[in-house]
């Protein structure tokens, strides 16, 4: 499914439009980049609660395909205008990050 | 083809990190590698500018594309690295808390080097400085 049709079916909130046409084939949470950027596959959507623009590199750089931000975690400036550029949507949810992996699980084919 | 690019990473900025990774990465694409070639250089080069970042108060990268190897290598002056066998191992870490507030300090920057490279040869010197020249194949 693409960014678009996964945020309208989490009823995310955009923060950063991006290119909503990227597709999501699975997803990773965590918080540690080097892990993230280690385990997390191209093409996920990445939920975590990391919204400085280290986060938004660590996206770029591994091809992961949005951002979503859990607990409404806060999203630093230089990371919004660094995603702006990049082209990387980003989004954000008051769930936390458990519940977000699972609607996000019923979402994509196992 | 060969092509070489030179950057400089700037000392406790964290905010232009990955700037040069990057960079590459746009690079290594304009000129047609695979994805997967890509994605390792620019995860590799990313985990080695965050390293010279948080630990040598910043360095040099010199990026040397060929078209069956892309060869960058890492130069700081830093305090250089006591105990290789401990900083390869996964979860071993010096960072401060300020920068595993961040995100960072998980213990898995030469690990990853390692995990996404074909080569990778580390010459460290306590009070001198490190270089690191890592080596992915296409």
């Amino acid at each position: 499914m693409t960014v678009n049709e996964l945020k309208t079916a989490l009823s995310l909130e955009t923060l950063v439009e991006g290119d909503g046409t990227r597709d999501v084939t699975t997803g990773y949470c965590g918080d540690l980049l080097s892990w993230v950027m280690s385990r997390a596959d191209a093409g996920c959507a990445w939920i975590t609660v990391m919204g400085n623009i280290n986060a938004v590199a660590v996206c770029a750089l591994a091809e992961i395909s949005c951002l979503i931000l859990a607990d409404n975690a806060v999203l630093d400036e230089a990371a919004r205008a660094r995603a702006e550029s990049e082209e990387l949507p980003i989004l954000r949810s008051d769930r936390n990050i458990y519940e977000l992996a699972v609607a996000l699980s019923r979402l994509l084919p196992s | 083809m060969n092509i070489q690019l030179h950057y400089t990473v700037s000392a406790d900025d964290f905010t232009r990190a990955g700037e040069a990774s990057g960079a590459v990465k746009a690079k290594l694409k304009q000129l047609g590698f695979r994805p997967d070639v890509i994605r390792k250089v620019a995860i590799a080069m990313y985990e080695g500018e965050i390293n010279m970042v948080i630990h040598a108060g910043g360095g040099v990268a010199d990026v040397d594309i060929e078209a069956d190897r892309v060869v960058v290598v890492l130069t700081d002056q830093g305090p250089g690295i006591p105990d290789i066998e401990k900083a390869m191992q996964e979860g071993y870490s010096t960072a401060s808390e300020t920068v595993r507030n961040l995100g960072f300090g998980a213990g898995m920057g030469l690990p990853n080097i390692k995990k996404y490279t074909d080569d990778l040869i580390i010459d460290t010197e306590i009070g001198k400085g490190t270089r690191i020249t890592m080596t992915v194949l296409v």
